[in-house]
């Protein structure tokens, strides 16, 4: 078995090979360590688009707008990825994101993870009829099995869930009074006596 | 009294980080005083008369085992090089998470001896090998073998049986990746595992010899004297191999040299010592003169900073029978200040260390502040401004920016790695193939480019538009907001320059391990002890922390 370390080592050098800065090879290789980490197959697909890199061309944005349409070309995840992730706290504010063909999309997973945590809100991505939802770059929840990534997507809407509660006010407060059994109720020697601040607000 | 920190723009150097000394944040020691009570075993010795065979050492406390798998192995006068070219080796090791099962010592014997071409498993930790010093283990082995105890004049000229040429960890040839292990108390430092092989292959080398006297002549053999071995450490030939590490953790780089520095402004601002501490620091600089007068190499180089610095210990000990008084207010400080105006900056790095000896209290906190978490440091902040990052320029990269990197003698080098053992190298860029493959280690002439083009666009310009058509750059932007809040990360120097000398970066990292007597063979590759004078295993309960300057080679 490959150790994280190797699969980072091995994936910034083929990135630069591949012609990508060693900045931007560095932002690939942490990207496969959480890939093959979280048990996606990342040295599968950038290995496949490596293999394509220099004889396809690919789009690359510069600047992500609410809505990105390529022209004949599929996107390049890698540069749309960095570009996701430097734009990140510009992006945020339109809610939700469409790209339209992008190659490898799972070379596009890492930078949302990390995005999620740079803004601290949960990214959900819609990649045809699955979904991705992304937790603070704690963890990924996903519905795609391995072998379901497709090496090329026609539509990926990405959105920015508010940060609110998953329960009701009734839920939490059930749970709340439960949470009071574990509390005793103050005598007035223990009013006096069990507090470590005064009993006035002036002493 | 409040000392400033050191100036990174001096400390930094490459002339002063290649000064540095061992002290009691060097690693080494540090996993000599974390591990003293764990219960240390030879769990296996299974050598054939010759001395091959297999051999496992443990520590163990509670629950937590860590086995050292040791494979000697017979090789060819003509097979044994320190080179990285090497194939095989006298010894190979390899420091397992646990008890290994016989099936696991049947897969590391296959594997192990291998080094870089073998697969190692996550139950692995760290992998070295090393050879015998030949002349001085033949000898020892001679000796016992007779009957009597070899010739201390010659061991202290080489001070080991063996010397290892490489030690791996961190997921190198799929040994256990760093998180997962990064939790367990007892690693809390750097490189505390290595340290440990390195240690437990000491004493294999101790009991191999005394088996090979026994065997060669078992009426007659005696074995080697507990305080002869007690003198004799591990040798290691290091070269480049080192070198990019420091450049490519900046973080923990940082944190290496902050702890030193902290330590040293700690003890600068003590107001008054009690004479148990001067006396232990006056009696740490007086024995370590043996360690000055018993460091052998014939490197000019060397040489010449040995002689400037025994001559500047020399004065300082003057210095402190005669004038100085500890009884006068901040001494330490006193002292520093005297060591910058009156000695060379070897004398100076040398003196710090020491000064750490007395102060337990100040350096434990320090040592478990010494990993560090370089993910978290990684993301660009990419909603600052270039006017932030040019001031960070600015500010961190004084020295750096005066650079003039159109001038040969300023990019006269390249580092790359070699196709044939993936190992860096640095070459002439004007005389040699492969600068168009070179590493991003040329630091201070990328942060030079990226000041220069800051210098033509607005200030108030996002790095992330900045980022869209400087992509070349990315990598020192990074490096460039990492300085902002680490300012010990960066090499404060040139390391492509006509004049670099890449055994100092070697001599920083190996300082901070804990080596002594740096034997430089070259401006690429040096040789060094561990361990040196170190407590052996059965003595670690309780041993004399100032071990180092007690030595007797």
């Amino acid at each position: 078995m490959k150790s994280l370390s190797e699969i980072e080592t091995t994936s910034k050098r083929a990135s630069r090979a591949v012609g990508f800065s060693w900045g931007i090879a560095e932002e690939v290789a942490k990207g496969i360590r959480m890939l093959e980490l979280f048990g996606f197959p990342g040295i599968k697909n950038l290995n496949q688009y490596y293999k394509l890199i220099n004889k396809k061309k690919f789009e690359n944005l510069k600047i992500i707008k609410k809505n990105n349409k390529s022209n004949k070309l599929s996107l390049c995840p890698v540069n749309l990825g960095v570009r996701f992730l430097d734009q990140i706290k510009t992006l945020e504010s339109l809610k939700k994101i469409t790209f339209h063909k992008i190659a490898y999309p799972i070379l596009f997973i890492p930078f949302l993870s990390r995005s999620s945590e740079v803004i601290g809100k949960r990214i959900l991505i819609k990649i045809e009829k699955n979904t991705l939802l992304f937790n603070f770059n704690v963890n990924i929840l996903s519905k795609f099995s391995k072998k379901e990534f497709p090496s090329i997507t026609k539509k990926v809407e990405v959105s920015f869930l508010e940060n609110k509660d998953s329960f009701s006010g009734k839920e939490w407060n059930n749970l709340y009074k439960l949470s009071e059994y574990t509390f005793v109720e103050e005598t007035e020697s223990l009013k006096h006596g069990a507090a470590g601040a005064g009993l006035t607000d002036n002493d | 009294m409040n000392v400033k920190l050191r100036d990174p723009n001096i400390i930094m150097k490459l002339s002063r980080l290649g000064s540095f000394h061992q002290s009691r944040l060097s690693f080494l020691r540090s996993f000599l005083s974390e591990f003293k009570d764990w219960d240390y075993r030879k769990d296996m010795f299974d050598l054939n008369e010759k001395g091959y065979g297999t051999a496992i050492y443990s520590f163990k406390k509670n629950d937590r085992i860590y086995s050292l798998v040791c494979f000697a192995n017979e090789i060819n006068a003509d097979e044994r090089s320190d080179r990285v070219i090497a194939t095989k080796w006298d010894a190979a090791f390899t420091l397992h998470d646990g008890v290994p099962l016989k099936k696991d010592i049947e897969r590391l014997k296959n594997e192990v001896p291998k080094q870089e071409v073998g697969r190692l498993s996550y139950k692995e930790l760290t992998l070295s090998r090393a050879n015998k010093s030949v002349r001085i283990f033949d000898h020892v082995v001679e000796n016992l073998s007779n009957g009597i105890q070899p010739d201390l004049n010659l061991l202290e000229k080489v001070g080991y049986l063996y010397r290892t040429t490489a030690v791996y960890g961190s997921g190198k040839f799929g040994l256990a990746d760093r998180f997962r292990i990064k939790n367990r108390e007892e690693i809390n430092g750097p490189f505390r595992l290595e340290m440990m092989l390195v240690y437990l292959v000491r004493q294999f080398t101790f009991d191999q010899v005394n088996h090979v006297a026994k065997n060669k002549n078992p009426k007659k053999a005696i074995k080697l004297d507990p305080k002869i071995c007690k003198n004799l450490g591990i040798g290691n030939s290091t070269g480049l191999g080192m070198a990019p590490f420091i450049v490519n953790h900046p973080t923990l780089l940082n944190n290496w040299i902050f702890c030193r520095e902290t330590a040293l402004k700690k003890i600068r601002e003590l107001k008054n010592i009690d004479t148990k501490d001067s006396d232990l620091f006056i009696n740490c600089v007086r024995n370590s003169v043996k360690n000055i007068t018993s460091w052998n190499t014939e490197s000019e180089y060397q040489l010449k900073k040995i002689k400037f610095l025994l001559r500047d210990v020399r004065k300082l000990l003057n210095f402190l029978e005669k004038q100085f008084n500890f009884e006068e207010d901040y001494p330490f400080n006193e002292l520093y200040l005297w060591l910058e105006r009156e000695t060379c900056e070897e004398c100076i790095e040398y003196i710090v260390s020491i000064m750490m000896e007395p102060f337990g209290e100040i350096i434990k906190p320090l040592i478990k502040k010494m990993s560090s978490d370089e993910e978290k440091y990684f993301n660009i902040p990419t909603d600052r401004t270039l006017g932030d990052l040019k001031a960070i320029l600015e500010n961190k990269y004084s020295n750096i920016l005066k650079i003039d990197f159109e001038k040969k003698e300023n990019q006269k080098k390249f580092w790359f790695i070699s196709k044939n053992k993936e190992e860096p190298r640095i070459a002439d860029r004007f005389d040699e193939q492969g600068s168009n493959l070179e590493q991003p280690l040329a630091i201070a002439r990328d942060i030079k480019k990226l000041y220069e083009r800051l210098s033509v666009l607005k200030k108030n310009l996002k790095i992330d538009q900045f980022l869209i058509d400087h992509e070349d750059l990315r990598h020192v932007v990074r490096r460039a907001f990492i300085i902002e809040k680490f300012p010990y990360s960066e090499i404060q120097d040139n390391t492509i320059s006509e004049d670099i000398i890449p055994i100092d970066m070697l001599r920083l990292k190996l300082s901070f391990f804990g080596a002594l007597k740096f034997d430089p063979r070259s401006d690429k590759w040096l040789r060094i002890c561990m361990f040196q004078g170190a407590p052996l295993p059965n003595e670690l309960k309780n041993y004399d922390e100032q071990w180092v300057y007690k030595s007797h080679n």
